[in-house]
């Protein structure tokens, strides 16, 4: 489960596939966790950064980080059968 | 000479694509003018809209919400945009967004934003709805209509009117269809699209003949242009049209004019009967597209409006050339994703 | 405890969205979603706790406003006007009585409202009895307490007439004209006709029944009429019946009834603009009725007084529906669904309405397009079909605007209870106007026989 590598993600948060053109804007949250995906992060070191620094739940972290990692494949940002 | 003025002049309608808004000609139109120095906001709808990165037409766009969400969105946004920029004269070029624009024009006018548009009277007189009963009651000719709110109304309609049938939306959008079967279904794409009513109206066959006006708002005539169309696209879009001689349908625009005190552009289009006789099938209530064909043939009509707009008064223009032609064509900009990006993320470039 | 803790920054569910989707661009529209923290200065918090959600919450100083804006509107045009509080729009007691403090009459379709109408202290001469079911006793006693009864059908008429026959003191009565008035649908299933002369043969024998005085004519067009126009075409047939019925028996009608029907300013489903833009206001109707009626060349001292019944325009704003995300889910095609803890079986307008539904706390810029839907296990059961809204989480409180009309009469006990009713009164306090439903309140009206009264399992 990878990022593509050659999504092209911009400081302010905008994504683009060169792929297929498509363009996204995202929120701080997922931001963190799209660069963290480009360093080849695993879910569960994610994880550990959006705990540190936001004020969350570990619950509500994984079932929204379950969810945003299904989001990122539905739309082809991702490769899904990489482990 | 060199102590011109400067104004700043916010606009819509920058769609500068194959069914065009008339933003863009209207800002060329300004700029043209000799008399002012001028700074084009531009205000858009999508991202793409080609009048937001075209060189030489806007100084700065922003976006604005859809006319759907209401004038208090629209006036909030506004706020802030004049807030930067200090708009002087606001030109709104849509039908949908003119509403509200009407609505707000006294609040405008408050924080110093100009603007020189029809009364809601003016407005809803020459909506598709009351045409027909406007036009009676000033003895233009009209095509017969009716007011449609459901498809079993249509095989009526089309009893009386016979086929072809033309099935108009509410804002935008019309169909000629020949059976009950294309009828029903451009009522259930109009209806859809922007809602009820739908209007049935009778064909009338004839040459096609627009006339762009202004009006100073006191019945009088600033520009009245006719244009035939020489080509159209398959939206039945004029892709190159030129400038026409006819006293007749002049005196036409100038007695629709007065009728009305009408204030700003508009569009009338005509159908001209193989007699002769002039049939108004729909008045816009703000300059077509082809707008710039009336600066090419000399009377430049928008600058005319931001002159108004601001209080200044204006002579009626007395002549123009004759057998002046548009031709409209694309062209390929180039850009960077960024800039698509940047302007669709925060809303202004 | 450490420093870090307190340096953490607040979480927002991680959200990316596509460019130029074709969904409606999002600036300027945040007056859309901008949150609703307070009603009248009170926090949709503690309304929520102290009064559990869902919950109805209705301001009265929003209604007292509208109503004596509505009553400016037509007071400033014409002499003599007189409202008549539609009950079937909202009948809790307390919100009748704010608008008979007003100086409202009640207006009901009833024997149930009528007895609301009653209880509440409203004198019998000042209710008018609409509707097309109104039982012989209900009609006895509505012409013993003098009370206006507007006749629907000449099935009413026969009964009064066979009534009065007995009855010691004479019926005031009133007509119902339904008429074209160039909108539809007509609303012709109420009423007697004005075009085919139906309305006129009910005045001939009405007129020719000593013990009945036609005292008045109503009509009522239609429901959320968007175009003032069509009240000045009904005040006009309305006045021509009125100087026909003077010229034929020399007897002077004493009101015109133009009924209700005013929009209010919500948004229709399906409509371009939003209801604040296009629905006329309390002046235009106004206009466009008192003009027709004084143009109309009645004497200064003959003109009749006009009743308004209104119901809908004058109590929609003043509600509220408080609520909470029960869950979030992301839909097979992508699309998030937010589930709300109130459904169509209290919101029953979600119907016909495009509700506005703000979240009651602070949020950041970002939003989603979803749909909204209410708990009830049932595929009918949805708020919004779709709405840009902030990123709302489980727990989040929202508030649905403008339930004030239809919603506390037509709601529906099924599946779960209906909630609190409270009223914020003009100083702020709040005040419990209705109960919510316990399991008692429905198995006090069931009856258990005796075969069933046990089971094994």
């Amino acid at each position: 489960m990878k990022l593509l590598s050659n999504i092209a993600v911009s400081e302010s948060g905008y994504l683009f596939n060169p792929t297929n053109g498509d363009s996204f804007s995202s929120n701080p949250v997922a931001t963190d966790i799209i660069s963290l995906l480009k360093q080849d992060k695993s879910p569960e070191e994610i994880k550990q950064f959006i705990l540190s620094k936001y004020d969350v739940e570990k619950s509500t972290v994984e079932r929204d980080l379950d969810e945003f990692l299904q989001e990122l494949r539905d739309n082809y940002l991702m490769n899904s059968n990489a482990k | 000479m060199q102590n011109k003025k400067t104004f700043t002049v916010a606009l819509t309608g920058l769609n500068a694509v194959d069914s065009p808004g008339p933003g863009v000609p209207v800002a060329r139109g300004i700029r043209e003018c000799e008399d002012f120095n001028v700074r084009i906001i531009g205000l858009s709808y999508e991202s793409l809209e080609p009048g937001i990165y075209m060189e030489g037409i806007t100084d700065k766009a922003y976006q604005i919400p859809y006319p759907s969400a209401g004038s208090e969105s629209l006036l909030t946004r506004l706020e802030y945009i004049h807030e930067k920029e200090k708009i002087d004269v606001l030109i709104p070029n849509f039908d949908a967004e003119l509403y509200n624009f009407i609505k707000l024009s006294p609040k405008l006018k408050e924080m110093g934003i100009h603007t020189f548009l029809p009364t809601t009277e003016q407005f809803e007189a020459r909506d598709k709805i009351n045409l027909f009963s406007f036009c009676k009651k000033h003895n233009f000719l009209v095509p017969r209509d009716r007011t449609i709110y459901a498809a079993s109304e249509l095989s009526a309609a089309a009893a009386h009117f016979n086929y072809p049938l033309v099935v108009k939306g509410k804002y935008y959008d019309a169909t000629v269809c020949q059976t009950l079967e294309q009828a029903q279904k451009a009522f259930h794409k109009l209806e859809a699209k922007w809602g009820l009513p739908v209007i049935a109206q009778e064909f009338i066959h004839g040459t096609e003949i627009n006339v762009a006006a202004l009006g100073d708002g006191n019945g009088n005539t600033i520009s009245a242009i006719p244009m035939r169309k020489l080509f159209i696209t398959d939206k039945g879009k004029a892709w190159a049209g030129v400038t026409l001689e006819d006293s007749k349908l002049i005196k036409l625009a100038k007695d629709f004019i007065r009728a009305t005190n009408w204030r700003g552009g508009c569009e009338l289009e005509l159908m001209v009967t193989t007699d002769g006789r002039p049939y108004f099938m729909e008045v816009n209530p703000r300059f077509p597209a082809w707008i710039y064909l009336t600066v090419g043939a000399g009377q430049n009509q928008p600058a005319a409006l931001v002159k108004m707009a601001l209080g200044e008064k204006i002579e009626p223009y007395t002549s123009y050339s004759v057998g002046k032609t548009f031709i409209r064509y694309s062209w390929d900009m180039i850009i960077d994703i960024e800039q698509f990006q940047h302007f669709s993320a925060l809303g202004e470039n | 405890m450490t420093s870090e803790t307190k340096a953490k920054l607040r979480y927002e569910r991680p959200i990316i969205r596509k460019m130029n989707s074709g969904l409606m661009n999002k600036f300027g529209t945040r007056t859309e979603y901008a949150p609703t923290s307070h009603i009248d200065n009170v926090p949709v918090k503690r309304l929520i706790d102290d009064y559990g959600s869902p919950c109805f919450v209705i301001s009265e100083r929003t209604m007292r406003k509208t109503y004596q804006s509505a009553v400016r509107a037509f007071k400033t045009r014409y002499p003599k006007v007189q409202f008549a509080w539609s009950y079937k729009t909202n009948y809790i007691d307390a919100v009748c009585n704010v608008f008979h403090q007003e100086g409202s009459w009640a207006e009901v379709v009833s024997g149930f409202e009528y007895e609301k109408a009653i209880r509440n202290g409203v004198p019998g001469n000042k209710i008018i009895f609409n509707g097309p079911d109104k039982t012989v006793e209900e009609l006895k006693r509505a012409i013993e307490n003098e009370s206006l009864i507007h006749i629907d059908h000449f099935d009413e008429l026969y009964d009064l007439i066979e009534i009065t026959e007995t009855s010691s003191k004479k019926a005031r009565v009133a007509i119902r004209v339904n008429m074209d008035v160039g909108v539809y649908p007509l609303w012709d299933r109420f009423g007697f006709n004005y075009e085919s002369y139906q309305a006129w043969q009910a005045i001939v024998k009405i007129m020719n029944c000593e013990k009945m005085e036609l005292v008045g004519l109503h009509c009522h067009i239609g429901t959320f009429m968007l175009t003032a126009n069509a009240y000045a075409v009904a005040a006009a047939k309305l006045c021509d019946l009125a100087y026909n019925i003077r010229l034929k028996w020399n007897t002077r009608i004493q009101y015109l009834d133009l009924g209700g029907g005013f929009a209010s300013t919500n948004t229709l489903r399906g409509s371009y603009l939003p209801g604040v833009d296009s629905s006329p206001g309390f002046d235009d109707y106004a206009e466009a009725i008192t003009s027709t009626i004084l143009n109309f060349g009645f004497k200064q001292e003959e003109l009749p007084l006009l009743i308004l019944e209104t119901g809908r325009a004058l109590i929609d704003d003043a509600g509220y529906l408080l609520g909470t995300v029960l869950a979030n889910k992301r839909l097979s095609d992508g699309r998030r669904a937010t589930i709300m803890d109130f459904g169509v079986n209290i919101l029953f307008t979600a119907f016909w309405y495009e509700h506005k539904i703000s979240p009651a706390q602070e949020f950041t810029h970002h939003s989603e397009e979803m749909v909204v839907f209410g708990p009830l296990c049932m595929n009918i059961d949805k708020i919004r079909e779709s709405v840009n809204l902030p990123l709302l989480s489980r727990g989040d409180h929202v508030v649905v605007h403008k339930v004030g009309a239809y919603n506390m009469t037509q709601w529906m006990q099924f599946i779960s209870m209906r909630p609190n009713v409270v009223m914020i009164d003009a100083k702020g306090e709040v005040h419990k106007i209705r109960d919510r439903e316990t399991i008692d309140t429905l198995t006090s009206q069931e009856h258990m026989p005796s075969h069933l009264k046990t089971f094994k399992l």
